[in-house]
């Protein structure tokens, strides 16, 4: 049963709900669902693009392969944390729920700064799409050069598709640390921010994809002003399904875009 | 336990809080339904233009100037995507949907209020966007409502295709991220709010509806906002998702390998969800209407609710039948031809229960009621083309005419329409407390049955005669020319059915200040929204939750003292 009932001060009795759960949990399940959906749309881009493309290209080396292994690595840790902060969060412990809250968002953040990484090295390499700035002072590698020029679907899918993913694992981030923080975390994403923006050259896209920082520390602070209430154990489960949907949609796109994309001697 | 005094606190103060940024459900259905009105009310006007434009291509019009071919486009694309975006996806669900939807299954309101605000706003939002496609320099775009690529995917294919047609597809997006949260917070309602008593198999028929719908919602849209993400990133960003190697005006554009078809894929694949999105609603109201005016139980409830399910689950599976022409292996045509035909199953089951309502029924025949018959009637018209369109030899001559217009506009357009009318028509008195004028509304249908069926009956002849779509001029053309009186003919009905609508304007405005005071119950029905004050308390019960105790429909029950027995009627009203 939902809370609405509850803040109306209503009484009386209600079917009982789909598996016993609450409200928000439902809410999540569908969203993920949806999501998924979206996420299957870009999947069944990429697969058309590389079925219909018979000289696919396959161009990413051990270094790619072992960084993107890290990142794997960080994120299915940052699920673990996020089960402990789950059960830390029932069995009363807020101590505790923070430090795994906020062991789990590091992980996530870790994610994400090395995918940045691998990003503009890959721009750099030539690895682009037409709007990226050309990096000064980088050696393209020929190779990479030709797939953008031969098979532009190729750097398209992928941008297109770890960018998707690159931006639900920032939201999520941003997502457990107002559940977390509460108010207290929007001068951090505000610093973030700054720190994204003004720490990134004009040239990398990151200088302008900052600005999701930006808008997200906008919404959270008018979220927190239309219902200022303390989180409790509930919704740090609902933020767990998102979290770990997240990492579930990584173990797709690991394989199709990355492993499956590997030079094989 | 709440005292009255205790909810009339909780009750928000102040005009911003109750009426612009309300968490009322009621309040945001009406806000959902006055938004449709208007948009209704633009896209009518567009398509008088279009009209004019086909008998009269060179006339010059007051205000308005000569229509251009070019301009013609843009008015068919803002006309198809206000019409099936913030007009029938709006009102039925956003609107009534909203509105009733909670009361109907014993809820206070939504499961998210918040969300339902913000949802209601985010479509605003998009409504704005789209119009601002008007303004911007080129004007608004000309790649229909279906937004094929590589027209839509390239600036410089044509005028409106510039920053018009980003805000075309921006405003998309917006809705489908809008009708996303709707989606969601319509199915945890109806799972998680349901009043004792209130099992999934009790609920009002509309319920089913909008239940289903926002299923079909959650599924489709998210897939059209990721079509659309790709469409912006391919126009913007210089990626060929959509686009092959193509010749602009004698000039290579930069793109090349992509595919249009992956478009029509991930379009259709939300496209054909969407017209049930439009259409069940209106189903659920016809329904729920039928059984209340023949004062009969609706005819096999559980086919009702299965044929409803049935529906939404083929639904996704035969997108293909609006890729016959596009070169489709003509195996996968086949399976999209028989899953098309198998959905006219569950179709046919809900017409045939809607006529076994009416049989022998003790029918009033009151303005909802004709609405409701008009609905039907729509939609067996409607519905009788698309078995033929299901069949690619068929469909591959009638694809590009008026005969798909006819199709759509009877079965999607209309009867859509039909259902939001009858909806109002029902409605009315517990939204606004006074019933609506019988007269005026009978009036009013009878000049939009015999209007609607005049403009849209001979565009299958139309059709038939290969007389194109989307073509913004065919006077000129020899083998067209027999044709030009029928179509003068369309011309002037559409604009008397048009004028038409002002009655029903003129009766929503009227009877809001004017009309005969309504009871709680003027119809003698039994669902919820029926047994709470009129028009119904900030928490739509006044500080109880009803038990439900029967069925949605128990009219003329043996023994029952009256000839309609309420859902919330104790048990002994039945007799045993
Ligand atoms: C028995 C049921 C139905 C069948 C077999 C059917 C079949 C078809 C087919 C094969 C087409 C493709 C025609 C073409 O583009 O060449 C079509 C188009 C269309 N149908 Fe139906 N249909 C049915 C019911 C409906 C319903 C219930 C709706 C809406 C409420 C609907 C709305 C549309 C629309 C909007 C289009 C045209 C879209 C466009 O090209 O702009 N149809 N239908
Ligand atoms: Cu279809």
């Amino acid at each position: 049963m939902s809370d609405v009932a509850v803040q109306h001060g209503l009484t009386g009795a209600y079917e009982p709900s789909l598996f016993g759960t609450y409200s928000k949990k439902i809410g999540m399940w569908l969203f993920l669902l949806s999501d998924s959906l979206t996420f299957g749309a870009l999947l069944y881009a990429y697969s058309y693009g590389r079925i219909s493309n018979p000289s696919w290209p396959t161009p990413f080396h051990s270094s790619s392969i072992i960084n993107a292994t890290f990142m794997t690595a960080f994120l299915l840790t940052s699920s673990l944390t996020m089960v402990l902060a789950v059960r830390a969060s029932v069995d009363h412990k807020p101590k505790q729920q923070m430090w795994f809250l906020l062991a789990t968002m590091l992980c996530g953040t870790a994610f994400v700064v090395l995918h940045g990484r691998e990003w503009s090295h890959l721009i750099s390499e030539g690895l682009s799409l037409p709007v990226f700035p050309s990096v000064p002072g980088a050696e393209a590698s020929p190779e990479f050069v030709n797939v953008t020029r031969d098979v532009p679907q190729f750097p398209a899918t992928f941008f297109g598709l770890t960018g998707m993913h690159m931006l639900h694992v920032t939201l999520g981030v941003i997502y457990l640390g107002v559940i977390a923080f509460r108010k207290k975390f929007i001068p951090v994403l505000l610093l973030l921010w700054l720190v994204a923006w003004l720490g990134t050259p004009a040239y990398s896209p990151f200088h302008y994809g900052a600005h999701v920082l930006l808008v997200a520390a906008i919404v959270c602070t008018v979220i927190l002003w239309l219902k200022p209430k303390l989180y409790d154990s509930s919704d740090v489960e609902v933020a767990g399904l998102y979290w770990h949907f997240v990492d579930l949609v990584w173990m797709f796109i690991f394989p199709l875009v990355y492993l499956m994309s590997t030079r094989i001697l | 336990m709440a005292t009255t005094a205790a909810l009339h606190a909780h009750a928000p103060q102040g005009f911003i809080r109750k009426y612009i940024f309300s968490l009322d459900h009621k309040v945001i259905g009406l806000q959902y339904y006055f938004l449709a009105l208007v948009a209704v009310f633009v896209g009518m006007a567009l398509s008088l233009l279009m009209r004019i434009h086909m008998i009269w291509p060179t006339a010059v019009l007051p205000l308005i100037g000569e229509i251009k071919p070019e301009t013609y486009l843009s008015l068919l694309t803002m006309h198809g995507t206000i019409m099936v975006f913030f007009v029938l996806t709006t009102a039925p669900q956003g609107g009534f949907g909203n509105y009733f939807l909670p009361i109907q299954i014993g809820a206070p309101d939504m499961a998210f209020p918040v969300l339902n605000m913000l949802s209601f706003w985010t479509t605003f939002v998009g409504f704005v966007v789209l119009i601002a496609a008007f303004f911007v320099s080129g004007g608004a775009p000309l790649h229909g409502w279906t937004g094929y690529t590589p027209l839509s995917a390239l600036p410089s294919a044509g005028p409106g295709e510039q920053l018009g047609a980003d805000l075309w597809i921006t405003s998309i997006a917006i809705f489908c991220i809008a009708s996303l949260m709707g989606a969601l917070n319509f199915i945890t309602t109806t799972l998680d709010l349901r009043a004792k008593g209130m099992s999934m198999m009790r609920m009002p028929l509309t319920c089913w509806a909008w239940f289903i719908t926002a299923i079909l919602g959650l599924l489709a849209f998210g897939v059209l906002l990721s079509a659309g993400i790709l469409l912006l990133l391919d126009r913007n960003l210089g990626t060929s998702f959509y686009v092959p190697l193509v010749v602009v005006n004698g000039q290579i554009m930069a793109h090349k390998g992509g595919s249009p078809l992956l478009w029509q894929h991930l379009f259709w694949f939300f496209g054909h969800p969407e017209v049930y999105i439009a259409i069940l609603p209106g189903m659920g109201v016809a329904s729920q209407i039928l059984s209340t005016f023949s004062r009969k139980p609706i005819f096999g409830y559980k086919a009702m609710v299965y044929a409803i399910m049935a529906i939404g689950l083929l639904g996704f599976m035969v997108w293909g039948h609006h890729m016959f022409m596009s070169g489709m292996s003509p195996y996968s045509a086949f399976a999209f031809s028989v899953m098309t035909m198998a959905i006219g199953v569950p179709s046919a089951i809900k017409t045939f229960n809607w006529l076994g309502t009416l049989y022998k029924g003790r029918i009033r025949f009151q303005t909802p009621m004709l609405f409701a018959i008009g609905f039907v009637s729509m939609f067996v018209s409607g519905g009788l083309s698309g078995p033929f369109l299901a069949q690619p030899v068929l469909d591959i001559p009638l694809h590009d005419t008026a005969f798909v217009v006819a199709h759509f506009h009877l079965i999607m357009g209309v009867a859509a329409i039909f259902g939001i009318f009858a909806a109002t028509y029902y409605w009315f008195p517990k939204m606004f407390g006074r019933m609506m004028n019988e007269t005026l509304g009978k009036v009013h249908f009878f000049a939009t049955l015999i209007g609607t069926y005049c403009i849209f009956m001979p565009m299958h002849y139309l059709g038939l005669a290969a007389q194109p779509r989307r073509y913004s001029q065919f006077t000129e053309v020899a083998y067209l020319h027999r044709l030009i009186p029928l179509n003068e003919f369309i011309t002037y009905v559409a604009i008397i059915t048009v004028a038409a609508q002002f009655i029903f304007l003129f009766n929503l405005f009227w009877s809001m200040k004017k009309g005969a005071k309504a009871s709680d119950n003027p119809w003698e029905a039994t669902t919820l929204e029926w047994s709470t004050a009129t028009p119904p308390p900030h928490d739509n019960f006044g500080g109880h939750t009803p038990v439900v105790n029967h069925g949605p429909y128990e009219y003329n029950v043996p023994g029952a003292p009256r000839d309609y027995i309420m859902q919330t009627d104790p048990v002994t009203a039945e007799a045993h």
